[in-house]
């Protein structure tokens, strides 16, 4: 918790913490179906928050009501204090990157750009100067008279960009911005969208269903099911704390078990935990009462594995029924004395032949974890 | 079947063999490549080269009524010669032109708003509305410009309603008995537009329906209005359609001898009338012919250079750095 605490106020240093977006219960029902359930947010200048989710979880249902492409049937929207309700795309201070880029096929990568300048008032001069400067920031100045068909597809996502940042919005809305790109390149644009974030200022709202996308760029999210935001916070405690099992299963791999409570004192309950065949101490949360049954979640990199019997509070014992070995870490799937199946992941931090690794098929081993990686989760 | 019997016979031929071995390699894909270039050469190409050649023919009053070589050289330029100096013809191709034009233009600012909102209603709704828009087709051509032949004449309540809104509007000294409609260029382009109106929309709603919405999105989200996103993203993306709505009205209507000549001025006849009166009338079949290539260079011709600029225009694009 101190460490997330400390993450948060080097962030908080860089971002304006007064709300500079906010969602106000907003809600948006297509016939009978609910996209959007009663959302409200609060987004602070200069940061990047991503909406993260399923298809389907409303994300991009609310990324096309900040852009003004629709309208909330309930609730309201706030952008830098002025009431987005019944403003139309065109005169919004905002930017989208669509998904498909829906770059002009017509136009050259230079026209692309220049497009939303049109509109502004500015000399000739001036809007050449901008697109130049534009295209200098996403490294295409030579790509400026080639048609979009001409440019390869992580180019296309550049000229994208500089076209939704060429009019100075207020808000960038990105719209899944890395899912048509391949992998390696993926990873590098990741980094180069924070570059740019970072240089402009602008504030951006990133929708994506890749929860690694979520956790590296964004500074907060909101993680949404159902049209309904289930968490919002920084990357480390939505991973760290979910409140939730939904939120502790979406993001990340977990091992849970039903669990009920026996007793707690100060900092520590100890929960009853029938899967593991006996008591495990799990750091409490507020609001726990003895007998209350909840679940206890345990990530799989929180896990250790050992041969003998560790001298920890929390150790299982079971026996390895499925090892992967992924290069740089292993998975182990541990089946208990009660049927149970538990995922420990371990990084291969030595190198090691396959007879020296700590366990292998069929291997009798202990399982054991930290009061302070066990997650209660009450919802 | 052709392994067992070849086993038990005597081996084919060698010629046969190669045949047969060249039928199982690409047969079936060469007969399907060739079958669309043999029908153009028998029911286009054969039949444009006869008239091409009846062209250069004199009118003799023989059976069929043309030969070749009557003045001595074997190929005659008269008709063409003919073509340009007779002021007939000059202004047959003129009335052609300019009411097919015209038909074209209306057909087109009538067909692409409804094109357009075809593609932007409900997909049960688009499928009634197409199938009303192709509904007219199930009735005869003829007997739907007969209808109109009789809405425009002059004792018909159409005309009548039309001449009493006119005389309403205005002063009572202009005012008149009737409106001629009938035998009037404006009854050939109105007739051409109604009849030709589907041609121009369904190739229009084939190109429209393909756009991506998001691009209008994208240019509204880039502050442009509705009518400036039609104009930047819309119109630019549907000019192939347009184009080929635009042939596919402007060139039958060129030609079109039915609509003229039962509604059209006879006395400003248009160029399939000619061709027409040339062939049946007249018997002047080298004359008929010659008018009928003139009137193919002059529809095919700009064709041509359209396309041919387009592929030097690609290829230009293609070769940019």
């Amino acid at each position: 918790m101190q460490a997330a605490a400390q993450a948060e106020t080097v962030r908080a240093s860089a971002v304006d913490p007064a709300p500079f977006i906010r969602i106000d219960g907003v809600s948006k029902y297509f016939g009978t179906f609910r996209a959007v359930e009663n959302v409200s947010l609060e987004i602070r200048k200069g940061e990047i928050f991503a909406l993260l989710g399923g298809s389907g979880c409303g994300k991009t249902t609310l990324l096309r009501m900040l852009a003004g492409f629709e309208e909330p049937t309930k609730g309201r929207i706030f952008i830098d204090g002025q009431d987005m309700t019944g403003v139309p795309a065109y005169d919004r201070p905002v930017n989208m990157m669509f998904q498909s880029y829906a770059l002009f096929p017509h136009m050259s990568v230079e026209k692309n750009v220049g497009y939303g300048l049109k509109h502004e008032r500015m000399t000739d001069a001036r809007r050449k100067e901008r697109v130049r400067e534009m295209l200098e920031l996403v490294q295409l100045s030579q790509f400026a008279h080639r048609k979009p068909h001409q440019i390869s597809g992580g180019q296309r996502q550049r000229v994208a960009l500089a076209r939704a940042l060429a009019r100075q919005p207020k808000l960038l809305l990105l719209d899944e911005p890395l899912a048509a790109l391949d992998k390696k390149l993926r990873e590098h644009t990741q980094f180069e969208l924070m570059d740019i974030q970072h240089k402009t200022g602008t504030t951006f709202i990133v929708v994506t269903h890749d929860q690694e996308e979520a956790m590296i760029l964004s500074d907060r999210m909101a993680v949404m099911d159902k049209g309904e935001v289930k968490q919002v916070g920084s990357p480390t405690e939505v991973y760290e704390y979910p409140t939730n099992r939904f939120v502790a299963g979406f993001i990340g791999s977990i091992n849970f078990a039903e669990a009920s409570v026996v007793s707690v004192a100060g900092d520590l309950a100890q929960v009853e935990v029938p899967a593991f065949g006996g008591r495990m101490s799990a750091r409490a949360v507020p609001g726990l009462a003895a007998g209350q049954a909840l679940t206890l979640a345990v990530r799989p990199e929180k896990l250790t594995i050992s041969r003998g019997r560790p001298d920890l509070p929390n150790a299982v014992q079971g026996v390895v029924s499925d090892v992967g070995y992924f290069g740089k870490d292993s998975l182990y799937k541990v089946r208990l004395p009660s049927g149970a199946v538990l995922t420990a992941h371990s990084a291969n931090a030595r190198r090691a032949a396959e007879a020296e690794r700590v366990a292998t098929w069929e291997d009798d081993v202990w399982l054991s974890f930290d009061p302070s990686a066990a997650i209660l989760l009450t919802a | 079947m052709t392994e067992i019997s070849a086993a038990n016979t005597a081996p084919p031929k060698p010629r046969t063999a190669r045949l047969r071995r060249w039928f199982h390699r690409r047969g079936w894909a060469d007969l399907t490549i060739a079958t669309p270039y043999v029908w153009l050469t028998i029911f286009f190409l054969l039949p444009f080269m006869i008239v091409t050649a009846m062209s250069f023919a004199s009118r003799t009053p023989t059976s069929p009524p043309f030969s070749f070589g009557v003045d001595g050289s074997f190929l005659n330029f008269e008709n063409f010669a003919r073509l340009l100096e007779d002021d007939l013809y000059r202004r047959a191709f003129l009335i052609s032109i300019r009411n097919a034009a015209l038909a074209t233009l209306l057909c087109l600012l009538i067909g692409y708003p409804m094109a357009l909102g075809l593609t932007r209603v409900s997909r049960s709704a688009r499928n009634v509305l197409l199938m009303l828009v192709i509904l007219p087709f199930w009735t005869s051509f003829l007997l739907r410009v007969y209808a109109w032949m009789g809405l425009m004449g002059t004792n018909s309540w159409f005309n009548r309603l039309l001449t009493s809104i006119y005389n309403g509007l205005v002063p009572d000294d202009w005012a008149i008995r009737s409106i001629q409609m009938m035998h009037t260029n404006f009854a050939v382009v109105l007739v051409t537009v109604y009849s030709y109106l589907p041609f121009m929309i369904l190739p229009l709603y084939a190109n429209l329906e393909k756009l991506d919405l998001t691009l209008d999105e994208a240019a509204m989200d880039l502050g442009s209005r509705p009518f400036r996103v039609f104009l930047d993203v819309t119109l630019p993306l549907s000019i192939p359609g347009i184009i080929a709505g635009a042939m596919l009205v402007f060139i039958p209507a060129c030609g079109e001898l039915i609509i003229p000549g039962l509604v059209g001025n006879p006395s400003q006849p248009m160029i399939g009338r000619v061709i027409s009166d040339e062939f049946a009338s007249a018997r002047d079949w080298p004359m008929a012919s010659a008018v009928s290539v003139a009137l193919l260079f002059l529809m095919v011709g700009p064709m041509m250079l359209y396309t041919h600029f387009e592929a030097k225009a690609q290829e230009k694009k293609a070769m940019e750095p």
